[in-house]
């Protein structure tokens, strides 16, 4: 069990999927991965489909249409899964909370086991968030 | 017999969520349609609820890639609403941030583009380079994405002049690496065989369709606000307005290429000639039933503001239309006759925004029949 863990923990995956944000985010989001940040050091990949990722980064306010995607999304990853809620939006709907296309807060929807706050948080703090979620795998 | 390829609201292509419905005959593409509306969050009926203040901090959030033309168009058309004029440097410092801006925004593309071809090298060089303009809007703003720089009646923060080596220098720095990136585009194999010839979109085609921005330049179609409709300070700078004739995908590459070089060229410019002065005047807000119309040139083509005021201090109705909103419709011409392979490209050549872009229509679910509501109507429905 222990190998499992050590693995688990040296090549977390990520999917993002945006909510409805405003891309603000998500720049931030692949900032992260590109030299300066470079989080392929910690083993963490951008991946494209839920069956192959461990944790779900999710960014923006949760829209009506955007909500049963991510529901889906979800429930599409395998276990064990991690979601980070990345900038203000998908914790306490920033600067949409009175629009009325929005669903927020995320953890209304799907457990959540990391907020970054921000708008947008800077790609360190990002990067923060995710070792957080790892220390906890 | 033809097979359909969905397309999102998740994938790997996509940065954003929307859904494409392709329509494929053995890997000819024969139909394509878009379904929208996954980003909607209804902005344009929140900012008649928020004072004229506020609304700048719900702007500059319409899209994070280009909130400054988002800030800048609705400044400029709450001043028009309000009859003032900013100072002369806030104008200056407008348009550097608004340059720097564009070229952030194209080193971006770039580098998804290239993320899309499957040439990822390119991708980190390009994300590379970025970093720097990052960091001049850092210490221009003191912020990487959002700005926060105008406010209405001019701008927040000035630039200083010890800061003016420094974004001297890393213009330098990023204009060597742009000519790099242009050597490459026109040399490189793997980008001229996945690049030439794919997505045309024809002169007569981008006009008929209205297309706006690069796309519409890289078509021949010689349009730009910053120089037919100069706002800020744009007619004291001297810039080319660049096009080319293919109207493919690698035409779209090198206009937005040869703009980095522009933008560089227009910075240079503006922090040379930037007056000494105030940054900001004070405006009364309580703005006299008015109405406005402001256009200004986004890195992604023409952005357009309506603002309509009712004497209070808010708005009685802002209308956003956005470049991604007007080159949508070009997708479909230049799929048609493509091949599957040239999907991720394609749809991201044209810079697509979807956070700018995403309205709502009303379906009555048991006909299947859409509607419009009135303004009045529509306030009824929200309350």
């Amino acid at each position: 069990m222990g190998l499992i863990r050590l693995c688990r923990r040296k090549s977390p995956w990520l999917l993002h999927f945006n909510t409805g944000g405003c891309a603000g985010c998500d720049i931030e989001l692949v900032a992260a991965l590109t030299p300066r940040y470079d989080v392929e050091r910690f083993g963490i990949q951008l991946r494209g489909s839920p069956r192959h990722a461990d944790i779900l980064v999710v960014t923006g306010p949760i829209t009506r249409q955007a909500k049963d995607r991510i529901i889906r999304i979800y429930e599409q990853m395998p276990e064990p899964k991690a979601v980070i809620a990345i900038g203000s939006c998908p914790a306490s709907g920033s600067v949409y909370h009175d629009c009325y296309n929005v669903v927020w807060p995320l953890d209304k929807h799907v457990p959540v086991s990391a907020y970054v706050p921000g708008c947008p948080p800077k790609p360190e703090a990002i990067i923060h968030g995710i070792l957080k979620v790892l220390e906890k795998v | 017999m033809t097979f359909i390829v969905p397309i999102g609201p998740q994938h790997p292509a996509l940065k954003e969520p929307e859904f494409f419905k392709f329509e494929i005959k053995g890997e000819e593409i024969v139909d394509i349609d878009i379904r929208f509306g996954y980003v909607h969050r209804g902005i344009e009926e929140a900012l008649q609820r928020r004072d004229y203040k506020h609304d700048v901090y719900l702007i500059e959030r319409i899209c994070g890639i280009c909130n400054v033309v988002h800030t800048t168009n609705y400044c400029q058309a709450i001043e028009q609403l309000a009859g003032v004029e900013p100072p002369e440097r806030a104008k200056y410092i407008r348009v550097i941030i608004l340059e720097l801006e564009r070229i952030h925004s194209h080193l971006l593309w770039l580098g998804i583009a290239a993320h899309q071809i499957g040439f990822n090298t390119l991708f980190m060089l390009a994300w590379r380079d970025r970093e720097r303009v990052m960091d001049l809007r850092e210490l221009i703003s003191g912020n990487r994405v959002t700005s926060a720089t105008n406010t209405i009646g001019g701008v927040r923060r000035d630039v200083k002049t010890e800061q003016v080596p420094t974004i001297l220098r890393g213009l330098d720095a990023l204009e060597r690496s742009t000519k790099y990136y242009i050597d490459l585009f026109n040399s490189d194999r793997t980008i001229l065989a996945r690049c030439t010839n794919v997505g045309i979109l024809t002169k007569d085609d981008a006009r008929k369709l209205c297309a706006v921005g690069p796309l519409a330049r890289a078509s021949g179609v010689d349009t730009d606000i910053r120089r037919d409709h100069p706002y800020a300070i744009y007619d004291k700078l001297s810039f080319n307005v660049i096009t080319e004739r293919e109207g493919d995908v690698w035409a779209k590459s090198i206009v937005r290429l040869r703009e980095i070089l522009e933008s560089i060229q227009i910075v240079r410019q503006a922090v040379k000639k930037m007056p000494i002065g105030p940054i900001r005047i004070k405006v009364d807000l309580n703005i006299p039933r008015n109405e406005a119309i402001e256009r200004t040139e986004a890195p992604r083509g023409e952005l357009f503001y309506y603002a309509l005021s009712n004497g209070t201090d808010r708005p009685e109705r802002v209308h956003v239309r956005t470049p991604t909103c007007a080159n949508v419709a070009s997708i479909k011409r230049m799929f048609l006759g493509g091949t599957v392979a040239e999907i991720p490209i394609v749809i991201w050549s044209i810079d697509p925004c979807f956070a700018c872009n995403d309205r709502v229509s009303l379906v009555d679910s048991h006909t299947g029949k859409t509607f419009n509501l009135s303004l009045k109507e529509l306030r009824k429905w929200r309350h």
